[in-house]
């Protein structure tokens, strides 16, 4: 096993293992990494998401080659990449849709492990990693909303900060200080520029990198929540698990063929998509003194918006919004279940995911409504539902009558 | 990538064939895919319509042009000289060909109209690119005859001051200069007797590349 | 029985007026707010008309700044020597920004503001409502245009294609409803009346603002029918990839069911 001691294989490739793990990583992490053999389409999204983040460094480098930063030139240079540069357009629709399909990805990604208990012990801390990209995602994407400066960039970007004013004591110069003028201004593009290209990009690699390590080392969940290291067979390996490669890289191959046919026929059809992934507001230029109608954030956003406008109160609705970002922190502690996966939870895990599902997505659908009538009384009712998934959980986790889990896995349920 | 895994049923034999057949189909097709892909990024890097339109043909009015009077235009953000040449200045490109290293222009880059003896489309009109084909510097005008600096056999020209290379009245490099090559030439025309188009010709297509 | 009989006809013969009396009822206001531009950009000669019809009507005060005449001219197949006889000033030169002469002091006078650049109005409102803004204009004498517009209540802009579509005035109908126990009218816009006819027939008109609505999608976005040809060969190409990827995937996976 251990490559210094033994002889070098001849050439180029003896030469270089010699001095690089090269020939150890590919066995330890792709030839003997065991997967589960049951993963099904929820297990696509990871992989996905790396293609993503890839795909979004790439555009975005070559976005940033053409992109002049400040208020008076950055809309303009964005038309400029538009008109311009050559495929300048095809670069610009890859970045914008990509931001939408990245979030697409996550929360399908997320879901899978509120489904199968992923971040149940021993991979709370890998759930946690992935929780703090997910928090790095959404400053990344707001920011970047930010730079082409157009109507809607301005306001969301007004709106959103505004809410850090809520904040005792400190809330109103932390808003200053974040701006670095008295409103949105030429100081705030420039500065959000180089935190969306340089700094959160960087954090974003590294959180990553440890997510991955962290999988690595406690090995992937399966849809049916139990560990396949726990059965080995006479050769030492998981009798349920398959080696990553060449099974779940010819698989994962697949998965992004699929995907890259669904994101292109959006960003070469429809990259505007009516107006959730390209809002039409932002084709007019930064305007202090016109704000929108309707004003709503990026849809990825408008669960959490919609929560922030359920409550009369601005500190209590900020406090609110915070609070329902975070909650996804606890649930490796919340969920008392001895079961992991909703296969054989009980009816009232059951229900309260269902409840849990149905909230959010009424949730998004009405951050992007006016928050007027019946618009505002069913956002209440919908938040009540997203919170007592988590509130709720230390109960309903103990007292569901949970199926009895299966010795092998199984590919379907 | 060859053995068959345990767990499943070995009831059938592993079609290595197909097995091979299929993984280079599946990577020759990624791989012209990821040609297709970063061609657009590559094509990206050419000067944008921004570029081609600043670098569009610059046109001069050589109406008010005197004399041994010269002007510099840019174009493609380079310096061009336009200068009038008296028919004397024109006669005496032909005195001094032993002591140039390119009399006949022949390593220099001109358009096939600016091969000849004076170099340009009409003798009396000099079109050059201010480029001193050594390290780029701008060569100063020396158009006086028997200039005291320069020598008495001095026919006229311009002198780099940067590492001392000279040109004659053509644009071309006298012997003992640090630049091998006659200074380039870009292409032009003449729309009107009184106008020069610089950066279009018959052969470019409007001027753009 | 014969009183009943006489009850039976009189009330049946009221059932069948009725449909009568209350097709004025059924009268339907004229229903712009849904109609549709129904753009083709790949439509080559519905832009150039479009382009000539901007530069005849538009130009004057609005600019399209981040488009160049050269581009369009390069998109629409119009040969060099007619861009510079018909669509651009003399002043400009093809690889110019097509802006507008009108200086902004002189436009704020006149106008009140500035006619804003018109660039990515289609985008920013859609082709549709820019549509539905051009064929709503009618008079209005109480206005220093003397018109006023459906789509954008007292706009500064003049109903600048008068000439063509003719002048025409609001019709309102009134309707009763009941608010917080008060009868309250309100008026509703029922139709237009021609008041003076223009040059150009109702079909021709709808023709004129289609062509101009579709020239101003494409001046939004001048690579949209190029995004949507390459996208056809892309989208093929990613599901033959997806396909032979698939049939890979399903030989391994042999080993595994």
């Amino acid at each position: 096993m251990a490559s210094n001691d033994t002889p070098a294989a001849p050439g180029f490739m003896g030469w270089l293992n010699k001095r690089l793990p090269v020939q150890q990583f590919v066995r330890e992490q792709l030839l003997e990494y065991y997967a589960p053999k049951n993963f099904n389409v929820w297990y696509f999204f990871g992989s996905l998401a790396l293609v993503v983040l890839v795909m979004q460094l790439f555009t975005g480098i070559f976005l940033t080659m053409f992109y002049k930063v400040g208020d008076t030139s950055a809309f303009d240079s964005v038309e400029y990449i538009m008109r311009e540069v050559d495929y300048g357009w095809l670069i610009r629709y890859l970045h914008s849709t990509g931001a939408s399909a990245f979030f697409v990805v996550i929360y399908l990604h997320m879901y899978r492990a509120l489904m199968y208990g992923s971040y149940k012990t021993p991979r709370e801390l890998l759930w946690l990693f992935g929780m703090f990209i997910y928090l790095a995602l959404m400053a990344e994407a707001f920011m970047g909303y930010v730079l082409p400066w157009g109507n809607m960039s301005y306001w969301a970007a007004q709106v959103i900060i505004n809410l850090f004013s809520t904040i005792p004591v400190v809330g109103p110069s932390l808003v200053e200080w974040i701006r670095g003028d008295y409103g949105v201004a030429d100081a705030t593009v420039d500065r959000f520029f180089a935190l969306h290209v340089v700094a959160i990009p960087l954090i974003l690699l590294l959180l990553v990198a440890l997510h991955l390590v962290a999988l690595r080392q406690v090995g992937s969940n399966n849809p049916d929540g139990i560990e396949i290291k726990e059965k080995r067979g006479a050769d030492g390996r998981p009798i349920d698990g398959i080696p990553f490669h060449p099974y779940y890289t010819v698989k994962d191959v697949v998965g992004i063929g699929v995907f890259l046919t669904v994101f292109a026929i959006v960003a070469f059809f429809v990259p505007t998509l009516g107006g959730l992934f390209l809002e039409e507001a932002n084709f007019e230029p930064a305007n202090p003194l016109s704000t929108p109608e309707p004003i709503a954030p990026s849809w990825y956003f408008t669960p959490y918006y919609a929560i922030l406008r359920a409550v009369p109160n601005q500190r209590l609705g900020a406090l609110l919004l915070l609070i329902a970002v975070l909650a996804f922190f606890f649930l490796p502690w919340l969920d008392r279940s001895p079961v992991k996966s909703v296969r054989y939870r009980g009816l009232l895990f059951k229900f309260f995911l269902g409840l849990f599902t149905v909230s959010f997505l009424t949730l998004m659908y009405l951050g992007m409504k006016p928050a007027t009538g019946a618009y505002v009384t069913a956002a209440r009712l919908a938040a009540a539902g997203y919170f007592a998934f988590f509130l709720l959980m230390p109960w309903y986790s103990r007292a569901d009558r949970t199926k009895p889990v299966p010795e092998r896995v199984r590919f379907h349920a | 990538m060859t053995d068959a895994v345990a767990t499943g049923d070995d009831t059938n034999e592993v079609d290595q064939g197909r097995r091979k057949f299929l993984t280079i189909a599946t990577t020759a097709t990624a791989a012209v895919g990821a040609v297709f892909t970063i061609s657009p990024f590559v094509a990206s890097w050419e000067p944008s319509e921004r570029a081609r339109a600043l670098g569009a043909p610059v046109s001069v009015d050589l109406s008010k042009l005197e004399l041994g009077q010269m002007v510099t235009y840019v174009w493609r953000r380079q310096p061009i000289y336009i200068f009038k040449r008296s028919p004397e200045m024109v006669q005496s490109l032909a005195a001094h060909d032993n002591r140039l290293k390119d009399p006949k222009s022949k390593e220099s880059d001109q358009p096939a109209y600016a091969k000849n003896e004076s170099r340009a489309r009409r003798p009396d009109i000099a079109v050059l690119i201010a480029t001193c084909t050594h390290l780029g510097c701008l060569p100063k005008q020396r158009f006086d005859k028997g200039d005291a600096q320069l020598g008495t056999d001095w026919p006229g020209g311009f002198l780099c001051p940067c590492h001392g290379s000279r040109f004659d009245l053509a644009g071309r490099v006298f012997d003992g200069s640090p630049a091998s090559v006659n200074l380039r030439i870009p292409p032009y025309s003449f729309p009107t007797p009184t106008t020069l188009l610089i950066g279009q010709d018959e052969t470019s297509a409007k001027g753009e590349a | 029985m014969r009183n009943a009989v006489l009850a039976v006809m009189v009330l049946g013969a009221a059932q069948l007026l009725r449909p009568a009396l209350s097709a004025e009822e059924a009268h339907h206001p004229l229903d712009w707010e849904n109609w549709h531009a129904g753009n083709e950009v790949t439509n080559t000669d519905s832009l150039q008309r479009g382009a000539r019809n901007f530069n005849n009507y538009c130009s004057a005060c609005h600019s399209l700044k981040y488009l160049r005449y050269s581009r369009m001219a390069k998109d629409l197949k119009i040969p060099t020597e007619q861009l510079k006889a018909h669509l651009m000033p003399p002043s400009a030169t093809p690889a110019d920004y097509m802006q507008s002469s009108l200086q902004s002091a002189d436009a704020i006078a006149w106008f009140g503001k500035e006619p804003p650049d018109l660039s990515l109005i289609a985008r920013s409102r859609g082709p549709d409502k820019v549509y539905r803004f051009l064929k709503t204009f009618y008079l209005d004498p109480s206005r220093p245009t003397r018109a006023n517009n459906l789509v954008l209540n007292n706009p500064a802009m003049p109903p600048v294609l008068s000439a063509l579509e003719g002048v025409k005035a609001a019709v309102y109908t009134t309707t009763k409803s009941t608010v917080d126990g008060k009868i309250v009218e309100t008026k509703v816009f029922d139709h237009f009346d021609t008041v003076v006819p223009g040059s150009m027939s109702a079909e021709e008109f709808d023709g004129f603002v289609r062509d101009t609505v579709n020239f101003l999608d494409y001046a939004g976005e001048p690579a949209q029918a190029d995004r949507r040809s390459i996208g056809v060969w892309v989208v093929l190409f990613l599901l033959t990839f997806t396909w032979i990827a698939l049939l890979l995937k399903k030989e391994y996976w042999k080993d595994v069911h």
